[in-house]
């Protein structure tokens, strides 16, 4: 995982790669909660397109974070998805509440 | 054509991706689509995650993933020996989670359900759980998808 900061808008750009599940969502969030406190970023930019799978893990992840920046006044943006990984965020609702690109 | 395995391992989060990569290889020669291959990762991944966290909390305890196939027919039972399910009919709503882990999204057997052709669960309390999944391969898929 990569995650960069754009100060401009209070932007984390996160770059995902590889599978999304259980095992490896736990560290993806304590990175970025830490990461969101630190920089007072309030806006968070999922990068998909090095994501290879993702199952509901990953859809609890995005929602655990959309909890963290709408809190804060921020919002969700969601790239680079694939059509399986777009099928489970809609199945889920979370197309409602993040910005797809 | 029928053929059949039967794998055991302890409820390591190592292991979810292990058992995807096993039902995948499994259900290759059935030449299945890119989507069918990717139902089938996302369902049985689904299961064997329920029955390493909900199945054992934070105990350990061992997790059997077993393939059946029958002509195009594939089933996948995923059994654990844990907690058991109190209320069924609750655990399978969509967004419904039992989990105190606010990371949870209890959309695990709503994408079950929705992957497969058919997906049962029984359960007893204290005893454990089996999830049964079963599905359909190449049923009238486009030849060049
Ligand atoms: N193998 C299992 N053993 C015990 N409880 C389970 C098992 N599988 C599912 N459950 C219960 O059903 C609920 C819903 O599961 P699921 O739809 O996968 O959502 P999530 O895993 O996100 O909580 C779980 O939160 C848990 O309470
Ligand atoms: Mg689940």
């Amino acid at each position: 995982m990569n995650i960069e900061l754009s100060g401009q808008q209070q932007l984390l750009t996160v770059r995902l790669e590889g599978e999304l599940d259980h095992a490896s969502t736990g560290r993806i969030k304590d990175e970025l909660e830490a990461e969101l406190m630190h920089t007072g970023a309030k806006n968070v930019a999922f990068d998909f397109s090095a994501v290879t799978f993702m199952d509901s893990s990953g859809i609890g992840m995005i929602l655990g974070r959309y909890k963290t920046v709408k809190s804060l006044g921020g919002r969700i943006i969601l790239v680079g998805m694939s059509r399986e990984i777009e099928r489970i965020v809609k199945m889920s609702g979370i197309d409602k509440l993040a910005e797809i690109y | 054509m029928t053929n059949n395995f039967k794998l055991e391992f302890p409820n390591l989060a190592c292991n979810e991706g292990f058992a995807r990569m096993a039902a995948t290889a499994f259900i290759l020669e059935l030449d299945p689509t890119c989507a069918e291959l990717s139902e089938i990762k996302t369902a049985v991944s689904e299961a064997v995650t329920n029955a390493i966290i909900h199945g054992y909390k934070n105990k350990s305890g061992t997790v059997i993933l077993e393939g059946n196939l029958s002509e195009n027919t594939v089933t996948f039972t995923i059994t654990d020996f844990g907690e058991g399910i109190e209320n069924i009919e609750m655990a399978r709503k969509p967004l419904y989670t039992g989990s105190c882990d606010s990371e949870r999204s209890g959309m695990g057997f709503t994408i079950m359900e929705a992957f497969t052709d058919s997906m049962t669960v029984t359960s007893k309390k204290g005893e454990g759980t089996t999830v049964t999944l079963t599905k359909v391969i190449g049923k009238g898929a486009p030849e060049n998808d």
